[in-house]
């Protein structure tokens, strides 16, 4: 089937509805949020119209560098670690029957349906001393005494990733299906090991879905504002978590207009640097 | 009861005579109550479900003035509401509980019409901190509701109550405190000033604040939780996971009452007290009625209700109310209250924030 291009301007109507949805669920909301960035906050008050950059300047900051770099550290490991976990267990799971399947997928599906707040209060009791995990292992005898895992680094990205890794499944699952069989069959005859074929003939092929995954996870988990609070000490605290705290408890939009921009232009500068790397790289090859 | 239902009248002649009679004893209230009633804006969830069921119908019945009550988000976004539509002349709600920053931040736009305190019958017996002044004198706000943050902990952990909020700083403490998340909602640059410098007058100069923050700073090995959410810390403090902190007094009271191993200790520098106050809008044309229900709401007998039923602490001073010594301690205390500094929230506020923030994320 050949597809004309557009002739008339009418052609173009079944366009108007998805340029509609994206002008007011995002354009304007967006625009509105970029132009309070640089109203002028009113200390003791609100904040009126206005174009002033004291907002940003507040932002550039060693303190909020800091807050920055940690956001996006974790966001990175977060995307790492689901697409590690996420990867050969999909894999793994397009190699059982469709019934096994549907019955993982069902299960998959069902934690997406916790909101984050549950997500984290489940696992602040997992990780705590009084009732966590470590209590099992004292009862098997793996362990000398009950201790907390919870506040701390480990238990944030924890919580994190097991909340990411449904949507990392999910997104890798067409294509790891869709995977010709033939080719590691192939390998196989060559003589590779079945870990040998999944590194050399698997991932290879998926690099493009891995990257999409990568980057939808990042952004997935650098908006997470709940679980830093509920499972780290202040230091964990995430960018998103200050902005709340602008927002929310200082009412002073400006600022917390200004950081979320800033946040906004980061991501997409490291989303485009991501996609500009592959596509080198795909190229060279 | 028995005698009526014994008696020779049918049982027809006596459910008709009742409905006649109620008919005839409620009319009238229904037209007085359709001729003047009052929105009053309050905190929505656990203050207005109290409020609807204990206090609003007895404000109606005595007054003839139909209460409307709304639920209003806490934080300012209520304030920023009624901000704008004052502007353009309307009133989303009369009268309105408020928190001492929103009455502050209000007071700059003019936006609480002053209160006549001759017409408030208890005004002279209110304590001082639950009268909210413009700078000039004129009565802004009357204390609405009040309650106490105080020291808690577990009783497991800790058989001996502490006694100072000195405990904080105590090394054998490390990693073991739950301390609210925020500058403005912990208040514990006051509790710094009061229980090291002398009194929360040491924050006035910029040099006494840096030196409560960096006494502050001493505070933070042995915070385990800095909380915004209260069920974190609560169920936290219960399990003996997180066995001190700051919490609300009337809340640790009734966790214990139900068997938990916790209490809540008025430490001998104070509780810290903070409290919402009823102001009126200037755009409310219920003038007459919201001096009546403020003028109601301060009556010592409504105090002491509020007190027993929804657990907020009197604004009253505590001989005028026939609160029990065991009532009263389950809400209040005899130990002068630190008062938060609200005024540097207003001033100040994004120095003590950014301060605060560097401080215990830093």
């Amino acid at each position: 089937m050949r597809r004309e291009a557009p002739q008339k301007l009418t052609d173009y109507a079944p366009l108007a509805f998805p340029a509609i949805m994206l002008v007011v669920f995002f354009v304007i909301p967006f625009g509105t949020m970029i132009s309070v960035s640089f109203f002028q906050r009113q200390q003791g008050g609100f904040y009126t119209p206005a174009f002033v950059f004291s907002n940003y300047e507040r932002f550039l900051s060693l303190f909020f560098a800091n807050v920055l770099g940690f956001s996006l550290m974790l966001a990175v490991l977060v995307a790492i670690c689901c697409v590690v976990i996420g990867v050969p267990f999909t894999y793994l799971l397009t190699r059982l029957t469709r019934r096994a399947q549907i019955i993982w997928m069902v299960a998959l599906l069902s934690v997406l349906s916790l909101s984050e707040v549950i997500i984290g209060f489940a696992w602040s009791t997992l990780f705590s001393r009084t009732a966590g995990i470590t209590n099992l292992l004292v009862a098997l005898g793996l362990m000398e005494k009950a201790v907390a895992l919870s506040p701390g680094f480990p238990a944030v990205l924890t919580a994190m990733v097991y909340q990411a890794l449904p949507y990392t499944i999910l997104v890798l699952y067409p294509a790891l299906v869709r995977l010709d069989p033939t080719l590691t069959e192939a390998a196989r005859t060559l003589g590779a090991s079945p870990l040998r074929a999944f590194f050399t003939v698997v991932v290879p092929a998926l690099r493009a879905t891995i990257l999409a995954t990568l980057i939808m996870v990042f952004i997935f988990a650098l908006g997470s504002y709940l679980l830093p609070q509920i499972l780290g000490r202040p230091q964990h605290w995430t960018l998103s978590v200050l902005i709340t705290d602008q927002a929310i408890y200082q009412s002073n939009m400006p600022f917390a207009a200004a950081m979320a921009v800033f946040l906004v232009l980061v991501t997409l500068a490291m989303v485009a640097l991501t996609l500009f790397a592959g596509r080198k790289r795909e190229s060279a090859a | 009861m028995r005698k009526i239902l014994n008696s020779s009248i049918s049982r027809r002649a006596m459910l008709g005579g009742t409905a006649a009679a109620i008919g005839a004893l409620s009319m009238p209230s229904i037209l007085r109550a359709q001729d003047r009633s009052l929105k009053v804006g309050v905190y929505g969830g656990y203050f207005k479900d109290s409020f609807d069921k204990n206090i609003f119908p007895d404000f109606t019945a005595a007054t003839g003035i139909a209460v409307e009550s709304i639920a209003e988000p806490t934080g300012e976004a209520w304030l920023v509401q009624l901000e704008q539509a004052a502007r353009a002349g309307v009133a989303p709600a009369d009268v309105s509980m408020m928190s001492q920053v929103a009455m502050l931040k209000g007071q700059s736009t003019e936006l609480w019409a002053p209160i006549d305190t001759a017409r408030i019958g208890n005004y002279d017996d209110l304590l001082p901190q639950f009268v909210n002044k413009y700078p000039d004198g004129r009565v802004a706000g009357i204390g609405a509701v009040a309650w106490y943050i105080t020291l808690v902990s577990n009783t497991d952990a800790y058989p001996e109550a502490p006694e100072s909020w000195a405990s904080l700083w105590d090394p054998a403490n490390a990693d073991k405190l739950g301390l609210l998340a925020l500058v403005s909602n912990s208040f514990l640059l006051e509790v710094t000033a009061k229980t090291f410098m002398g009194g929360t007058d040491a924050l006035d100069t910029e040099e006494g604040l840096n030196k409560a923050f960096e006494k502050l700073a001493e505070v933070k090995p042995n915070v385990r939780l800095w909380y915004r959410d209260e069920a974190q810390f609560e169920q936290a403090l219960k399990s003996g996971e997180i066995p001190m902190g700051q919490y609300y007094h009337d809340v640790t009271g009734l966790a214990a009452a139900d068997g938990h191993p916790v209490r809540s200790t008025f430490p001998k520098e104070g509780g810290i007290q903070d409290s919402g106050c009823w102001a009126l809008s200037r755009a409310s044309d219920k003038v007459e009625e919201a001096h009546v229900f403020i003028d109601y709401m301060s009556q010592p007998e409504i105090q002491a209700a509020l007190s027993r039923k929804v657990g907020t602490a009197p604004t009253l001073k505590r001989d005028l109310l026939d609160l029990t010594a065991e009532e009263f301690a389950s809400v209040s205390s005899d130990i002068v209250p630190i008062i938060p500094r609200y005024d540097l929230y207003q001033t100040k506020s994004d120095w003590l924030n950014q301060k605060w923030t560097e401080l215990i994320v830093g």
